[in-house]
């Protein structure tokens, strides 16, 4: 196997030049008539490799360009996008959004954001770890996770495990004068394995997501974490259909509060597609229950100093004292709400959910007896009316104690009640998503089954 | 001109080489220990319009190009690919790709052989197809229109979206072969609010074609006047039921059971590893004799169709179940190769920048015998369900999900109230054995299906007749 050279880090240069061009490319947007032009610029870079049966299944080498440039005249606007950055192309992406703009409408709320708003200071957050790491590094990687799971007894087969590892560099520039520069790296380490039962097969896997790679856990883990995960569930049985508390396990979890983002997103509440318009200021949760944004913590998942429009990211609560706060907005949106920017542009910066005292194990005493869920499928949830319907996979608990494991059920309930109906937020954080939280225990949903 | 050479020009000629230059590549990537190897030439351009309150305020346009390289070696495959299309890239990229073989020196592949399918589809770029201002016009027509229909109707999106992709695939054993797919969607959505409820409904279609194929015959205002009667429905729906219960399904987009519960599990890929509830059932009873499904790549102009698929290999129809019997599996040429198969033309991948897998194309059911109407007759209590969103399957277990948006009652023999939307949980190697009565009335979704897997997004079509399932898990509130 050919070991991929290291490169020198020119991520700065990278950055420079993406920046120049941003620049360059806005000047020729005023030049062609526009008020005001915003340009996004990335590059992406990659290594991904699979292992499967102790053996490489793939190696990609992944090496992305975008390129975005939405134009203003007035009050209407065009956008354009290419992948290739030659000069050629660039022309061509300025003239097809200048050209789209001729036939948009105007419209009172498009524009740039506040400048009053715009960040202006860009303090090091500590995303940026490239991992020299060649292709024969990550297959050795692999195998070790896949055999530290392949040696429990009882796994059978193997979806494998996978290697990748990353860096993104970034730039957002518009014709304020507003220039911001990022770049982040992120590795995961990743196993799917499987195990047979009376009934067939189970899979099950786990991951870890880090900016540095020094800070994952011992490899062997994941692979044994996988297994374990897989083993447990063999002997899945339905149940029949009840109501009873429900358990997210906190890879879950994060999935409730995301819907409570999607509901509180600018987009869905301009439209009036949402279950929660007109909720600021409300109560939608007991009053334990606290949800902060915290934009700047070094090394997460999440981290930035601005929002896709430039907007200065800054620390919030969303949820104090079971209150909704305020929403999540972007400029668009904001002013649509007559409201401001929460500088949410493409989303949230690391949103944390205040966690309880009690750990797993405590949790699952508190639900007592009731369903443990650790998978959810398909998409039925509305948040137009917070209708909730999923399928899901777990564990019936009797007592405090995991009794047998479940399959091919159904949980539902609104999303209004189960908010209402939180009854403990776990300490088992998850800090492997922009959302971070525990295990949330819902004192009461519908479990159909058969 | 035919449409390979018209590709080569337009992908290979800009970087100022053409077919006989991929020989030299091929030198490069084919060694001893290497297999297969093939390059993905793509060229890909796209628009979006979309209204909302009354105005056209979006559109945007992209482009984007590049060469995927692969080499393959026993189960082993290295890619990499460029989104320069010049021959320095190209040797670079397949020196990466080729890495994934431990040594040996350059070979060679066969000579290219030209290769012509049947094209499935007229070679338009719908981008052009209609003039800006029609588009806008259009966009406002229909607002304008969803808005009559009703006084509840609060809030209308409408969206257009058009790309052409063009593709030359290149490939060690001879492929060379080129395809143009054009594709258009149109989408309506509205919000309709009625004493403080608010519900949703949806509709929207498309094909490969033009926009005016798209337009004809008043498509447009049939997909807003659906979106608007969905969401009145769904107005004065119920809690639905909880429990296992007799399932109805209407024909066409319900369909997606196919996808789910089968399709996916029935991919080459999943069976070569043994990872697939159906791996190594062929030829075993896994649905009631009334079910025959096939994968069609084959049906003009629609949605998931592929005059040839990424690897080259022309579309195919698919018998995956003939009267309940497991017939066959979906190949790409590497499972293929590996299963001592052949390829079914389901080779497919998102873009250049991606590897291809096994993935379907038209999933749908053949039609049976009976009445629609009269197998709704049949069902004392049970669910009657019309549209659905999408699905998920554990293709490993075979559970697999779909979500009902628009469903009823069925008591008595009669469909009566509408309930909320909800989703049917089963398991798929059981589901198709509980298909008791399968209706005259196959249907072809309007074309809007998206298909994800491992992260890669392809358009697919579904269909079916109306069909009655005796037992499934309806995940609703009542119970």
């Amino acid at each position: 196997m050919n070991a991929i050279i290291a490169q020198p880090d020119d991520s700065l240069a990278q950055l420079d030049n993406l920046a120049t061009l941003a620049q360059d490319v806005i000047h020729r947007c005023r030049a062609a008539g526009a008020s005001d032009a915003e340009v996004g610029a990335s590059i992406d870079t990659g290594l991904s490799v699979n292992v499967r049966l102790g053996e490489v299944e793939t190696v990609e080498h992944n090496r992305d360009r975008a390129f975005g440039v939405t134009v203003y005249f007035g009050q209407r606007k065009g956008s354009a996008s290419t992948a290739d950055l030659a000069p050629d192309s660039i022309a061509k992406t300025i003239e097809q959004a200048c050209a789209i703009a001729k036939y948009t409408e105007a419209d009172p709320y498009a524009g740039l954001a506040d400048p009053a708003r715009l960040a202006r200071v860009f303090p090091d957050l500590d995303l940026w770890h490239p991992w020299n790491l060649d292709a024969q590094g990550a297959i050795g990687l692999g195998i070790e996770i896949e055999d530290a799971g392949r040696a429990l007894d009882g796994i059978s087969n193997s979806d494998g495990a996978s290697i990748q590892s990353g860096g993104s560099l970034g730039v957002y520039a518009n014709s304020q004068g507003f220039v911001g520069r990022e770049r982040g790296t992120r590795h995961s380490l990743s196993c799917s394995l499987i195990a047979q039962d009376g009934n067939g097969m189970q899979r099950d896997y786990w991951y870890e997501s880090e900016r540095a790679a020094g800070d994952f856990p011992d490899a062997a883990s994941i692979g044994a974490r996988a297994a374990q995960r897989t083993l447990a569930r063999r002997g899945a049985r339905k149940l029949d259909t009840r109501a009873c508390p429900v358990l997210f396990a906190p890879e879950v979890a994060r999935g409730l509060i995301g819907h409570l983002v999607s509901a509180v997103s600018g987009g869905a509440l301009y439209r009036k597609a949402s279950f929660l318009v007109d909720h600021a200021g409300k109560n939608l949760f007991p009053g334990f229950v606290q949800i902060v944004e915290r934009p700047h913590i070094p090394r997460g998942q999440a981290s930035a100093n601005f929002d896709n429009e430039g907007v200065a990211t800054a620390d919030s609560d969303l949820v104090r004292a079971g209150i909704l706060e305020r929403y999540v907005l972007g400029s668009y949106s904001a002013r649509r709400l007559g409201l401001a920017s929460t500088g949410n542009a493409g989303g949230i910066h690391n949103l944390i959910v205040e966690p309880g005292a009690d750990d797993f194990t405590g949790m699952l005493k508190k639900l007592g007896t009731g369903l443990l869920v650790t998978e959810v499928m398909g998409q039925g949830v509305s948040i137009v009316t917070g209708d909730y319907s999923r399928g899901a996979a777990g564990f019936w608990v009797e007592n405090g104690t995991i009794a047998y494991p479940v399959e091919e059920i159904t949980i539902a309930s609104n999303l209004r009640e189960m908010f209402a109906g939180i009854a403990a937020i776990g300490a088992d954080v998850d800090r492997r998503s922009h959302i971070i939280t525990g295990s949330i225990l819902i004192d009461k949903m519908t479990v159909a089954g058969s | 001109m035919t449409i390979l050479a018209q590709v080569e020009r337009q992908l290979l000629q800009p970087g100022g080489f053409s077919s006989t230059d991929l020989e030299r590549v091929f030198g490069q990537l084919m060694g001893p220990s290497i297999d297969a190897a093939d390059l993905y030439f793509q060229h890909s351009r796209s628009e979006s319009w979309v209204l909302e309150d009354g105005i056209v305020r979006e559109g945007n346009h992209s482009i984007e190009q590049g060469v995927g390289v692969r080499a393959m070696s026993g189960e082993k495959t290295g890619f990499a690919y460029s989104d320069e299309i010049v021959l320095p890239q190209l040797l670079s990229a397949a020196q990466s790709a080729r890495a994934i073989a431990r040594s040996g020196n350059p070979g060679a592949g066969h000579a290219l052989a030209a290769r012509e399918a049947k094209a499935l589809y007229a070679p338009v770029d719908p981008v052009e197809s209609l003039a800006n201002e029609d588009k806008i016009a259009l966009l406002r027509e229909v607002d304008k229109f969803a808005r009559s229909l009703d006084p509840c109707i609060a809030q209308v999106i409408v969206s257009l979206t058009a790309t052409l992709d063009t593709v030359l695939v290149a490939a060690a054993d001879g492929t060379l072969a080129a395809d143009v797919r054009p594709l258009v969607r149109m989408n309506v959505s509205v919000i309709a609010e009625r004493n403080g409820r608010r519900e949703s409904g949806n509709a929207g279609g498309g094909g490969r074609y033009g926009y005016k194929e798209l337009l004809a015959n008043g498509r447009a205002h049939a997909f807003a006047r659906e979106a608007v009667r969905a969401a009145l429905v769904n107005l004065d729906s119920i809690p639905a039921p909880a429990g296992t219960m007799t399932v109805v399904l209407g024909p066409g987009w319900p369909g997606v059971l196919l996808h789910e519960a089968i399709g996916h599990g029935f991919e080459g890929d999943f069976n070569r590893k043994g990872t697939s509830a159906f791996a190594g059932r062929l030829g075993e009873k896994v649905a009631s004799p009334l079910c025959t499904v096939v994968d069609d790549g084959t049906l003009p102009n629609r949605r998931g169709s592929l005059s040839i698929d990424d690897e080259g290999v022309p579309g195919e129809c698919t018998t995956l179940v003939e009267n309940g019997v497991l017939k066959g599996y979906m190949q790409d040429k590497l499972n293929a190769r590996l299963m001592g198969m052949r390829s079914t033309g389901n080779g497919r991948r998102e873009s250049f920048a991606h590897l291809p897998m096994p993935r379907m194309t038209n999933t749908y059911m053949l039609p049976g015998k009976s009445d629609p109407d009269e197998i709704i007759a049949s069902v004392e209590r049970g669910l009657y369900a019309v549209n659905f969103g999408g699905g998920q399957v554990d293709i490993t277990n075979g559970k697999f999900v779909f979500s009902a948006s628009e469903a009823y009652l069925i008591e008595n023999g009669k469909v009566t109230r509408p309930v909320k939307g909800a989703t049917l949980i089963g398991s798929g190697p059981e589901v198709l054995t509980r298909v008791s009565m399968v209706g005259n009335d196959l249907k072809l979704d309007e074309g809007v299906g998206v298909c994800g897997k491992d992260g890669q997004s392809v358009p697919v079509g579904v269909g079916q007749p109306t069909l009655r399932i005796d037992a499934m898990t309806v995940g609703g509130t009542a119970a």
